[in-house]
């Protein structure tokens, strides 16, 4: 998607500000990599700065990595409507350290931070409003993590005998059926014993 | 309501306290849109905090897509908003597309262009419509729909279905435009202007409907910022941000259009944005009919698009491909973006992450209504609660894409 011409060069300068670990432009698409500590100063001149005025929080959601040390990426999606450009700022955090809220800086992160935490337990301090909200009332568990089943441990009906909607753990009649795509044949692309065929090349040539 | 009342003062006056009073506004109110369940406290009839509760039609959508290949990830996107069924689509295919790094032939960016603009027609006509009988005027509904019907016909004729589309693909569109339907769809245009002035007699200058909308639920255009607002509901506060011109995709570049642009930001506001939408992508619509050419729909490389049918069935490669593609898939270069379109509704994005396999490792869907249904608050504060339904319909919100 195209930008504005005449942004100045305020990628390079957005790259140099405090907190910024790494900057990169991906399929043309600027994403700084940035400190879980020094995020709020960053989003606060990010958001202020003449140079960047990024009004608006379009997204914010996380990622889970769960071989990682940090396991979760929180990623925020500004849009700047007065410069026509968007950056991506990605900070990465586990269950237990909490993560700076940005609802002070722009009030719609309320909800992505409330989902964030719903789907994958990723905690926000200075967040006034943590409850849950898409899941149902009461439900235990973050079903956006990758270890998460993606049948869920309970399951719901409503009971004739009892009147009421009672919970019970899942039963699947046919377990669930995934797939191995990563066959041999099309998604590795080095097999074991590659190296012997390799090293037999090399010997010919020798 | 409790009140309890304080003894008589010296001077004769009798102070009483009433406690704010608690109501359930849905989950199945009809002008909550679906499932909205938006718990009110009153004071009296004003509105003293809305508090909107959502998540009653959360199917895990995100979750599905993690454990579906790329192709068979698409059908969920029809029904996430299902007011405008292939303008989400889009989103995820352009997403897709981005990270395989493929640019579709030339009528198929056409063919899409069209297409989403005839659903933002199907759009906003259901919105207009249905936002006029939550206040109280039935007739453009009934009028409104007979369009919408013609348009589905469209739908139908293009993808098969008259909702659920699954029509944009990764590379292109599932197949090209069947004989005689862009005579038909041009056919429509026409009288379609017509039928939209039609609409506008009977609300645009409508008293009651002038009483029920205007200067209600008034937004300027830093809290439509601060509250992430885009579409109609943004540019009725005054803020000109049309995806479609500020970072054209497809071949958005290529056509010329107006955006509407509001000055009060109130409920009127956002219903004259619509419906001057309508116009525009009437004029977009004819401008693609007279653009379109002749040509391939899909691009031709075999590992992403399925080879066509006849072909299927003479040559043994094509039958590995169309095999290997609708059972394993294809795979996706290791990437991330977050790719956007202007929806009917406003911009709505899928954040798409790509670990190299045949499934997307993370798909975030950015619900243009999850941010509007937050300003709920802000926007009913001091309202009375009759006023809540205009705020609604205005919002233009479904709960198929909030609760995703």
């Amino acid at each position: 998607m195209a930008e504005a011409a005449g942004n100045g060069d305020w990628f390079a300068e957005a790259a140099a500000l405090t907190g910024v670990v790494r900057a990169f432009r991906e399929r043309d698409e600027a994403v700084l990599v940035a400190e879980r500590d020094a995020l709020l100063p960053l989003m606060q001149t990010l958001r202020d700065d003449p140079r960047f005025r990024f009004e608006e929080c379009m997204d914010l959601c996380g990622v889970d990595w769960p071989q990682r040390p940090e396991r979760f990426e929180v990623v925020y999606n500004l849009l700047s409507v007065s410069r026509n450009c968007r950056v991506r700022v990605i900070i990465s955090t586990d269950e237990k350290t909490p993560v700076a809220s940005v609802c002070h800086l722009w009030p719609v992160a309320t909800w992505w931070e409330r989902e964030t935490w719903d789907m994958y337990g990723i905690v926000f301090a200075g967040q006034p409003d943590m409850r849950r909200i898409l899941t149902e009332y009461g439900f235990e568990g973050h079903p956006l993590r990758k270890d998460f089943p993606l049948t869920g441990y309970v399951e719901v009906r409503y009971d004739e005998e009892r009147g009421a909607v009672v919970h019970e753990p899942v039963h699947l009649d046919q377990a669930f059926r995934t797939f191995d795509f990563l066959s041999p044949w099309e998604g590795m692309t080095t097999l074991p014993g590659d190296e012997k065929a390799r090293r037999g090349a090399e010997g010919d040539e020798g | 309501m409790t009140a309890g009342e304080a003894p008589a003062s010296a001077s004769g006056r009798r102070s009483v306290e009433v406690d704010a009073q608690g109501l359930n506004f849905g989950p199945q109110h009809p002008s909550a849109h679906g499932v909205l369940r938006l718990v009110l406290e009153l004071d009296g009839e004003v509105v003293e905090r809305a508090d909107p509760h959502v998540g009653l039609l959360h199917r895990g959508t995100e979750k599905l897509i993690e454990y579906k290949t790329y192709l068979q990830a698409t059908p969920y996107f029809d029904r996430l908003d299902y007011v405008s069924p292939m303008s989400e689509e889009h989103a995820f295919v352009l997403a897709t597309e981005r990270l395989l790094g493929v640019v579709p032939p030339e009528r198929a960016q056409w063919i899409r262009v069209l297409f989403s603009e005839i659903t933002r027609v199907l759009n906003h006509l259901l919105n207009v419509t249905s936002y006029a009988l939550d206040v109280g005027a039935i007739t453009p509904a009934l009028w409104g729909f007979e369009e919408r019907e013609k348009l589905m016909e469209f739908y139908e004729a293009a993808s098969g279905a008259r909702f659920h589309a699954n029509y944009f693909r990764p590379g292109g569109v599932n197949r090209d435009l069947p004989d005689g339907l862009e005579d038909r769809i041009a056919a429509f245009c026409e009288p379609f202007l017509r039928f939209v002035d039609d609409l506008e007699t009977l609300l645009t200058a409508n008293r009651i409907w002038k009483q029920r909308t205007v200067d209600i639920g008034i937004v300027d255009a830093a809290t439509a910022l601060a509250w992430g607002f885009s579409g109609p509901p943004l540019r009725a506060s005054g803020v000109a941000w049309d995806l479609r011109r500020a970072q054209p995709y497809e071949t958005y570049d290529q056509v010329s259009f107006k955006v509407p642009i509001g000055r009060n930001g109130d409920c009127y506001d956002r219903y004259l944005m619509r419906v001057w939408e309508m116009r525009e992508s009437v004029s977009i619509i004819q401008q693609c009919l007279a653009k379109m050419k002749p040509g391939p729909v899909r691009i031709a490389d075999s590992k992403i698009t399925p080879p066509p049918r006849a072909e299927m069935k003479r040559s043994m490669e094509a039958l590995i491909n169309h095999f290997k593609l609708m059972s394993e898939g294809f795979h996706v270069p290791t990437g991330a973006t977050y790719t956007v379109v202007e929806t009917p509704k406003g911009e709505f994005g899928v954040y798409l992450v790509s670990d190299g396999t045949n499934k997307p490792y993370r798909c975030k869907i950015r619900a243009t209504g999850f941010a509007h249904l937050q300003a709920m608050d802000v926007l009913a504060r001091r309202h009375m609660l009759a006023d809540c339904c205009a705020i609604i319909g205005s919002l233009d919100i479904v709960f198929g894409e909030i609760d995703r």
